[in-house]
């Protein structure tokens, strides 16, 4: 029904056609931030439904690109406006349109000032992050890649908490300073394939001797931005100072930018320097894992330790994408849909108490059950999601990021699976410190639970955290077919085989290389 | 050439200009004096009026040269004993001046008038000051770079001090006067040394006899090679020639400052591709390494001494800097690539620099003009459309996309890594995050930062316009860079074929 439409242009641009919409409504203050919230709301949900519409025209037997669009852009310069998805980055596309209209509700009551200016910041965000992930040219995909920046830099400096400055200014630099060698790596490349297209790119050979160079280069922007331990500590700043939807953002979609340019970039188009260079990403993600899990548990913050949790959780992604097997990127790819959907609701569930006593630490709370049984019920289902319980999404995801690092390395392993016992551990902790015990504190006696407009917000969250993790086999049957062809040529190119090579995989291969010849 | 019909037709817009200039010159004296004049109300306001009609009359100039340069013919051609060429090169860098000269002195009317300035040799000057330029991009020979140099340096310095009251002002001119002699002497020996050692002056010559002996060039030419390249080094500012800079646009009026800013410096810098590629191009290693330093240092400077600054002007001055360093960049690769991103980078620059610059002359508290960062404090809640047009061109000078100035960083370190210069690629980069630092400063101050009152209004109509025109192009650019990255490649290539 959508063969002939640009219908990717349509999901990236929905949004900012919204945002100038938004920029030009007129009256007084009260009639503008109600007008703005309504259009922020109905362009996002429209972008949303029609971002569904890929769903189900997408066909999960290929693992090309599909609803490919290719227009001239820069003539001298080869390079084109390209977009189109395949099963890597179609979730993350319907990630970002699905998080999007539960931020602009999240801020509906939250943000009382300059709200036209809010909600066009939170349009354009959705129009980069979407067209980040469906961009299949180089430099248009850094320039949506970095674009994202601008908005998230004035998102969490101006609607932010005490400290927003100092945190805004560490985002954004942190982030540049990383990003700016891959421009310098998305060049070379250019100098040395002579294109800067993602399809052909990802079929092209690059000498081994330059890949390690390349490969660091990419490494700096995007470790900075999943973000690894030890360039993390941007990310409990940010969170903390950002307003409740900025932080869903963040860790909902921005922290996957990363990890998918590890699994868009690195992983096919470096392969042999991925492999190189894998025992450090084991490292880095192996302390991650452990280190911030233990950082979370002293937490006073609520927002800091679901911060550090976020890099916990990403640890798992970075060592599943670099284990080369196809359980540990279907893995990687599962923790990453999962934890961006529990993430952003944990912080939404912060942001609900919060909005109500203006507080995130965790000792000015405790027994809230007794005043928000439905707010306590929703809060446990993300909490037990986050710790990975079997039936959640995030079970799925750290299972099978598990297993596929068992296959490349047992010890890597074994150190990562006891960060699901700390994850456990600081979770449960948090929860019993603001939901159980008594409730004594007497500005929290007349504490209201949830309302209508909250309770709208976590019905879908729930759904879908549920049937990620009851019935995982819809998700996992989109990726599947690119995942297997990645890890494919992945495996392809290295010169020795790994050690354990997937036995179910092999098969798999050959066919995908037979097709792409 | 002989076959063209008209004799001089290559050089008409520079002819025309030259003529123009100099009617507007008698036009201005005598309505000045005239009779009407005087019978209006006052001396002062007759002046300003005057003044007025001027400008826009000088503006009319620049537009008809700006379309006489466009129309002109492609092909490369030489006039006045190979003084004088003419081609796609010198045309792109024409047009950017032309458009230089002409927005900031649109955005001059309303100031001085406003700031007791409106007087009309203003006009003229800035009308002589494009010749000079258009000439400079022109030169074919060092006899003639020098009299095109000459002719903008001295209409430069007049207006530096135009505002003949304020002691700052005053000081500028005489310092960028004092400096901008010296350098001027610098490059009349160098200039002397190449002919020394080569025996001609022309370029076409020069680059012949530099490519006979390019395995072993005689020291004394590549002695005067550096005195030139110094020379030229200053009149762009790049450091560490930068000194005047600083003290120069902080002193010198707003709207002269927003055009010294762009036009001289895209004519210098032009002008130094031209020079370093042409006579000698043969011997890249011998000059590559003193652009190299020049642009490292540069864009260091550009990048730290700017962190410190509380006055908006001095800001865009090292600012400035920076941005050089970045094109030099592109200079530093030296092949076609390089020199076109050096054009892209220069045309980008044009815009965004205008656009600041529209905003600073916006800064207006009570009558009087403010130049300081704090001013600016809260601009987003009192004037958005100007907080937000400031935003535009920040970002885009800190290089971030999808705004104009990520295109022209992207065209320079392109040719950089072409080359193999990866070293000066990452320094450059690098030093692009510093100097984000104090563009985000200014978007900090204006969107996080609690109100320091709003600026006078209406902003003006003429400065309204400009600043329009400039950030729409800044935002914008990325959806149709293609006519602009075309122009600037047919540009590049004609420089490298003789």
């Amino acid at each position: 029904m959508t063969a002939n439409w640009p219908i990717l242009s349509l999901v990236t641009f929905l949004p900012t056609a919204g945002a100038i919409f938004i920029a030009f409504v007129r009256g007084t203050p009260e009639v503008v931030a109600r007008n703005s919230r309504m259009a922020a709301l109905w362009a996002s949900l429209i972008t949303f439904v029609l971002s569904l519409a890929l769903w189900i025209d997408f066909d999960h037997t290929t693992a090309d690109f599909q609803f490919v669009e290719v227009h001239d852009w820069i003539p001298s310069f080869g390079i084109t406006y390209q977009m189109g998805v395949d099963g890597i980055s179609l979730l993350f596309v319907l990630l970002s349109t699905f998080l999007t209209p539960l931020c602009i509700l999240a801020s509906w009551e939250a943000i009382q000032v300059r709200v036209r200016e809010y909600m066009i910041a939170f349009l354009l965000l959705e129009t980069l992050m979407v067209g980040m992930f469906c961009a299949l040219d180089f430099i248009l995909f850094y320039l949506f890649f970095e674009g994202v920046l601008i908005p998230m830099f004035l998102i969490i400096g101006v609607w932010g908490g005490p400290r927003r400055v100092y945190s805004a200014f560490k985002f954004f630099l942190y982030t540049f300073a990383g990003s700016v060698l891959m421009l310098l790596a998305i060049l070379a490349i250019y100098w040395i394939t002579d294109t800067t297209d993602i399809p052909t790119l990802l079929n092209t050979k690059i000498p081994v001797a330059a890949q390690y160079w390349l490969w660091l280069a990419f490494f700096a922007s995007f470790a900075v931005k999943v973000p690894m331990w030890p360039v993390h500590t941007w990310l409990p700043d940010a969170h903390v100072e950002a307003p409740t939807a900025g932080s869903v953002i963040l860790a909902g979609v921005l922290l996957k930018m990363g990890a998918y340019g590890f699994l868009r970039f690195s992983l096919p188009m470096l392969p042999e320097a991925s492999a190189y260079f894998a025992p450090l990403v084991y490292a880095l993600s192996i302390v991650a894992i452990i280190y911030t899990s233990l950082v979370a548990l002293v937490q006073e913050d609520m927002k800091k330790l679901i911060a550090y949790s976020s890099v916990a959780h990403m640890g798992f992604v970075t060592m599943g994408t670099f284990s080369g097997t196809v359980q540990g990127l279907q893995g990687a790819l599962f923790q990453m849909l999962s934890h961006g959907v529990v993430s952003g609701a944990l912080f939404l569930i912060v942001g609900v108490i919060y909005d109500r006593m203006h507080t995130r630490e965790i000792a000015r709370y405790g027994g809230l059950v007794h005043r928000m049984p439905v707010y306590a019920f929703v809060f446990m289902v993300f909490m037990l999601a986050s710790v990975g319980l079997p039936g959640t999404s995030g079970f799925v995801g750290e299972f099978l990021a598990l297993t596929g690092a068992f296959q490349a390395n047992t010890w890597v392993a074994f150190l990562a699976t006891t960060g699901l016992i700390l994850g456990a551990a600081y979770m449960l902790y948090l929860y019993r410190r603001v939901i159980f015990g008594e409730l004594v504190k007497a500005d929290l006696k007349d504490i209201l639970d949830l309302n209508l407009r909250e309770k709208a917000i976590f019905a879908p969250m729930i759904v879908v955290v549920l049937w990620m993790g009851v019935y995982p086999k819809s998700f996992l049957d989109v990726f599947s077919p690119s995942v297997e062809a990645l890890v494919g040529r992945y495996q392809a190119a290295q010169v020795v085989p790994p050690a354990k090579p997937v036995k179910p995989v092999k098969p798999v291969v050959a066919q995908r290389l037979a097709e792409t010849k | 050439m002989d076959d063209n019909g008209f004799l001089l037709g290559p050089a008409l817009p520079e002819l025309f200009l030259a003529i123009a200039g100099m009617a507007l010159l008698m036009f201005g004296v005598f309505r000045g004096e005239g009779p009407r004049a005087a019978a209006d109300t006052g001396r002062g306001l007759a002046a300003a009026a005057n003044a007025r009609v001027v400008s826009w009359i000088a503006i009319a100039i620049l537009v008809v040269t700006g379309f006489l340069v466009s129309g002109g013919p492609i092909a490369r051609l030489s006039l006045f004993s190979d003084m004088f060429v003419s081609d796609a090169y010198a045309g792109f860098a024409k047009l950017l001046i032309l458009i230089g000269s002409a927005l900031t002195l649109i955005v001059a009317i309303d100031y001085n008038e406003r700031e007791d300035m409106g007087r009309f040799e203003y006009a003229v000057l800035i009308l002589f000051a494009t010749l000079g330029m258009m000439l400079m991009v022109s030169a074919n020979d060092l006899i003639s770079l020098y009299l095109g140099l000459e002719l903008q340096s001295l209409s430069l310095y007049v207006v530096a001090a135009f505002r003949r009251d304020s002691s700052m002002s005053t000081e500028a001119g005489l310092k960028y006067f004092v400096l901008g002699a010296l350098a001027s002497g610098m490059l009349l020996y160098g200039a002397s040394l190449v002919y020394g050692f080569a025996g001609t002056t022309s370029f076409p010559a020069l680059a012949a006899i530099v490519a006979d002996q390019a395995a072993d060039p005689p020291f004394g030419l590549i002695f005067g090679l550096v005195f030139i390249a110094a020379a030229l080094a200053f009149k762009i500012s790049a450091a560490p020639f930068h000194m005047w800079t600083p003290d120069v646009y902080q002193g010198a009026p707003t709207p002269v400052t927003a055009f010294f800013s762009v036009a001289p410096k895209i004519a210098a810098v032009v002008l130094l591709v031209r020079v370093l590629i042409q006579p000698f191009g043969t011997i890249v290693g011998e000059w590559q390494q003193i652009v190299i330093a020049i642009s490292v240092l540069s864009m260091l400077l550009g990048a730290f001494a700017a962190i410190n600054q509380t006055n908006i002007k001095r800001l865009m001055a090292y600012s400035s800097i920076g941005h050089v360093g970045y094109a030099l960049v592109g200079l530093a690769a030296g092949d076609e690539n390089g020199v076109r991103g050096v054009l892209v980078y220069m045309a980008i620059y044009l815009f965004m620099n205008v656009a600041t610059f529209a905003v600073i002359l916006c800064m207006r508290r009570g009558g009087k003009m403010v130049e300081d960062i704090a001013d600016l404090a809260g601009l987003a809640k009192t004037q958005p459309v100007l907080a937000a047009a400031l935003a535009v061109a920040m970002f885009s000078m800190a290089g971030v996309p999808p705004l104009a100035g990520f295109f022209g960083k992207v065209y320079v370190f392109l040719a950089a890594v072409g080359a193999g210069l990866y070293v000066l690629a990452v320094i450059g980069v690098l030093t692009s995050v510093v100097s984000a630092f104090y563009y985000l400063r200014i978007v900090k101050v204006m969107y996080f930062d609690e109100t320091a009152g709003a600026f006078d209004r209406p902003i003006g109509g003429r400065v309204g316009v400009v600043l329009a025109i400039s950030s729409l192009f800044t935002l914008l650019f990325f959806v149709y860079p293609a006519p602009l990255v075309n122009a600037a490649s047919v540009a590049a290539a004609a420089l490298f074929q003789n």
